[in-house]
Formats: C-alpha cells, structure tokens, sequence
C-alpha cells in the first residue's frame, strides 16, 4: 500500500526582549540559577503580572509579516499543571483568542514552491528548567527562563514529507530572525520544534492517529524524527497494529522515538481566562506604526533581487537566507553593478572561504565594497578570474585594497598586445608539432597551445585575446 | 449536566487536592448545584451578544521593556526547604 505522511509543527520562539512578559526581570541567557527570577516569576503569593509592550509588539510583526488577521482584543488564559519549573500551578497562554490567526509562509522543496499556511501563533510564558543530575535523589530547579516570552506558531498539517516540514520550519527561522523578533539560537532553546507526524493511505480524506515529537532543537533532528517516526509508524499499520494518540520524544543518540505519555495521561489542563489580565488592545496606530517600521521581507527582497539584479530564483533564495547575507549581496551588487557576477561570488568563493574558516558574513574580513571593486576590476578586463582568485585571497588576508594588492603582486591582466603577440609568436615557434596537429583538423591541439601562452604569461594573458590572436596567427 | 462521583475525584486529582469519599459527596453536590446555575445562565438567549473575557470594557495596561528587577535570590531562598548552588530543591521528578 502507498502511504502519505501528514505534518503539522507548533514552534516555539523566544521573543527578544529585554525582560519578561509579565515581569521586570532580565531574559539574558546563561546567567547563575534564579538569578534573573523575580517575585513574580517564582510566583511568590500576592503577585501579580504586567504585561510587556515589546513582547506583544514582537507578535504583531510576526502577525503582519505573514499577512496574519491580528486580534484588535486577545486574551490571556491560564493553562492548569503541575510541575515544579512552573511554580505557578498553571502557565499563562492564550487559547481561545490568541493575538495572531491565519498567514501563510511559502517554501520551495526539489524546485517546487508550496505555501503553508498558519493556524495561529499565540504568546505564552515558558517554564523553568528542571536539573535532574543528582541532588541527593532530588530535582534542581533554576527560574530564570521561567516567564521569558514566547510565540508559539501552529502550521496546518499541510506538509506532507520531511522536506517539507524542515523547508518550513527554516522559512520560519529565516523570517523570526530577519523581522527581529527571536535570535534564532537553537542551541540555547531560542527556537523550538514540536511535530505532530501521521500517516494515512494515498488517497483517504481523513487524517491517520498522530504522535507529536516533541522539542526538536535542530533541524537534523527533526527530520531524522520525521523519517523514523514515519518508518515505525507504516511498519505498524502494515503489521497489523494501531497507531495510538501519544507524545513521544527524539532520542539523537539512537535516532529513534519513543513515548513519552500516552492519551491516557493527556493533561486536561482546564483552560479558563485569567483573571489577573485584561483582554489585550491593539490600537491602529500602533499597528501601523510598527507595520511602517518593519524591514523588507525575504520573499520581497527575492522577487526584487530576481527582477533588479537577474539573478536566478535558487540564487535568490540562498542570498535571502539571513539579512546578513541579503544586506551583503545588495552592497556587493550595487558597488559593481553586476547581479549575476556578485551573486555567484558570494555564494561561491567567499561563502566557501567563509564555511571554511567557520566565519559569519557579518564577520567577514573581504568587505561588500571591497568585493564590488574587486568585481570591478574583472569587468573591466583588468583581472582574469584566476588572477581575481588570488587578489581575493590577499584581501582575505587583508593585505589592502583591490588595487594595491593588484599592483603590489604584479597580478595585472597583460594588457600590451605587443608582449602578448611576442608570447604567441613565441609559443608557436616552439611547438611546431601541436601547429602541425591543428592546421590537420585537431581542435585538441588549439587548446594545448592556448595553455602553452597562459603559462608563459604566468596566467597574465587575457584569455579571450589569447583565443582570438592565435586563430588569427593560425589561419595565415 | 451533573457530575458523577468519579469526574469529583478526578477534578480532585488534577488539582492535587486530596479529599476522602465523604467529602467527595459533599463537593458533588456543592458543584452541581454550581452547574445548575450555569444552566441557568446558558438558557438565556444571548444571541446578538459578544462573547467577552472581562466584565467591564478595560483593557490591559502595557509595561515598557525594560529590566527593573535585581537579584534577590539569596533572600527568596532563605525561606525555601532546600537549596543548592542556587538552584531550589524538589522531589525527584521525572517525566
């Protein structure tokens, strides 16, 4: 039987602000235990939360960078467990009225552009973080995360393979990045990936049980989750079993899943609207005004980068992959005037120099205008791109401009057609056997020759006049 | 809609509040009586009528941000039962 894999994911991002969403305490990383852990977050009796302006304005720019409907009024409800990282007893959320509904995001898989649409993305409170490394058989219990600010963005369960779900799940990342709102650090649980994975026979309208995997914090993992999730799901179907609602965890170590709770032990967790929090506004003005602030987004800048600088779609795609990379390409490109040429150095030799010395592009030593005058320099004839391979390299090593590195290492492309046709003239008189070979119809014998002068001219010779003199010099 | 015995303890358990089946007869009836009354509230046609979180038309009041508080954990773990490194101390949960 041909089965398809349904997948929806709900998202977990840290908001990047300052303090807490309903206190004033720092939400900076790393800090001693309970350091960053206020009255309010350890939820001493008697506290009461205030609601953070920069954490529901975060929510409105995802809200607007997705063409979301935006709740004028959502509301706060609270959320009923008990674990000890959440000293409350209940997590502040919001169910019925979330801020954000709706939006789309598209993703290119193989090629192929598909759009996913949202459900909602809610703001909600984290938890802190349990230590279960021994305490004399007891648990350790830091707050500091406790009450950092959260958006939690639920798809549809519109993806239907891996691909799909990491190509998404990426978008996301860039786009959480690019309008500011997360720093994207995956590492220290900036964004989180939950997937809610079934499958059902090709063809069936109804969707098959899911599992939901839950806290994925690479992209690896959650596609190495999916495709294990999926195997061991169809390999029950096909053996005759059922598949039983649960919430399973991904272990990276084996690469396989396992339950975590079963529906049995779903939490009901008695959702009801918290009293201590009015329902939220948002004014027009204020969503103008941060509607007005807000960066051009990627899918923008690459229908731009396609139509301005003719770059390919792919091409655009990978330089739209931070605002680092995008704000790079456009300075390179408009120092050079050339979008093709830019884009492909770029992506080629300084990403590679780049990944090679595990660098970012905001750390890169080869400026955007110094890249752009380097291009210059190939347009214009001066530099062959194997001369401008070595310049780029002394820029790297910041050795100085384009043009003091061309001038100190002699790396000028031969410009004097007098030396050129001397080296032709030359090279011809030397092999008399490959000029034998091609005035007999040997094309193989022509770009041994041309060889021959570039080597002579220590790779100086502009290729294109190389070709042209020695036809010339040949056909007489 | 009225609940059964079992729904009182299960409300119970999930509150973690530890009551014994005399008292649990007790609170049925005391939270059927509070449903009776929603059924009340729900025969009323409120067609027409938004549904609202609040019952006066106020909303929140936002707070800039900005850090305001400090470390005080020394004082806020002097009355905890246990503490270590900093960190607060509770019986061994794993999930």
């Amino acid at each position: 039987m041909k089965w398809e894999t349904v997948i929806g994911l709900e998202v977990h991002t840290q908001l990047a602000t300052q303090s807490k969403i309903f206190s004033g305490s720092s939400t900076a990383f790393g800090a001693a235990p309970n350091t960053h852990a206020s009255a309010v977050d350890i939820a001493l009796p008697g506290v009461l939360p205030v609601l953070n302006k920069g954490a529901v304005e975060c929510a409105i720019k995802f809200g607007l960078a997705i063409g979301a409907t935006l709740n004028r009024v959502n509301v706060f409800d609270r959320k009923n467990y008990f674990y000890p990282d959440l000293p409350k007893g209940y997590q502040i959320s919001q169910l019925a009225k979330p801020i954000v509904e709706g939006g789309a995001l598209k993703i290119v898989v193989d090629g192929e552009e598909k759009t996913i649409h949202l459900t909602r993305a809610h703001m909600e409170e984290d938890a802190g973080k349990s230590l279960h490394e021994d305490f004399h058989g007891m648990t350790g219990i830091d707050l500091n995360r406790a009450g950092t600010p959260l958006l939690e963005i639920v798809s549809e369960p519109e993806m239907r393979s891996s691909a799909e779900a990491v190509a998404y799940a990426r978008a996301l990342h860039t786009l959480v990045t690019w309008i500011g709102i997360c720093d994207g650090n995956m590492q220290e649980g900036s964004f989180r990936v939950d997937a809610n994975v079934s499958v059902r026979p090709l063809g069936q309208a109804e969707f098959g049980t899911r599992r939901e995997i839950k806290n994925l914090n690479s992209f690896r993992f959650l596609q190495q989750a999916i495709d294990y999730e999926v195997r061991w799901q169809i390999e029950t179907l096909e053996d005759g079993g059922r598949i039983e609602q649960a919430t399973v965890l991904f272990d990276p170590d084996s690469g396989e899943t396992r339950m975590m709770r079963s529906k049995e032990d779903a939490h009901d967790y008695r959702y009801f609207p918290d009293p201590d929090l009015l329902p939220v506004k948002l004014g027009e003005d204020w969503i103008e005004a941060v509607r007005a602030a807000l960066p051009e987004l990627p899918a923008a800048m690459q229908a731009r980068f396609q139509s301005g600088y003719g770059v390919s779609a792919y091409d655009a795609a990978v330089l739209t992959g931070s605002r680092a990379l995008a704000d790079y390409f456009e300075a390179v490109a408009k120092a050079c005037g050339q979008g093709k040429l830019a884009a492909n150095w770029v992506m080629g030799e300084l990403s590679a120099a780049l990944n090679k010395a595990e660098l970012d592009i905001a750390a890169s030593p080869v400026t955007a205008a110094q890249l752009g005058a380097l291009i210059v320099r190939i347009q214009d004839g001066t530099l062959s791109g194997k001369l401008a391979k070595q310049v780029f390299e002394g820029l790297w090593e910041g050795a100085g401009e384009v043009d003091a590195i061309i001038d100190a290492r002699g790396l000028r492309q031969m410009s004097d057609s007098g030396e050129l046709e001397k080296i032709v003239d030359e090279v011809l008189a030397a092999n008399p056997k490959s000029v034998e070979e091609f005035r007999s119809g040997k094309e193989k014998a022509f770009n041994a020759l041309v060889g021959q002068v570039m080597k002579a001219s220590r790779g100086k010779a502009n290729p294109a006049q190389v070709n042209e003199l020695l036809k010339a010099k040949l056909q007489n | 809609m009225s609940l059964s015995p079992d729904d009182v303890k299960r409300i119970a358990r999930l509150a973690r509040i530890e009551i014994s089946d005399v008292e649990a007869q007790a609170t049925q009836a005391q939270l059927n009586s509070i449903f009776d009354l929603i059924a009340a509230m729900q025969a009323v046609d409120t067609s027409g009528v938004g549904p609202m979180a609040h019952a006066q038309e106020v909303h929140q009041r936002l707070r800039d941000d900005a850090v305001t508080e400090t470390d005080r954990h020394a004082a806020f773990q002097a009355i905890a039962p246990a503490v270590e490194n900093g960190l607060y101390l509770v019986p061994k949960v794993i999930e």
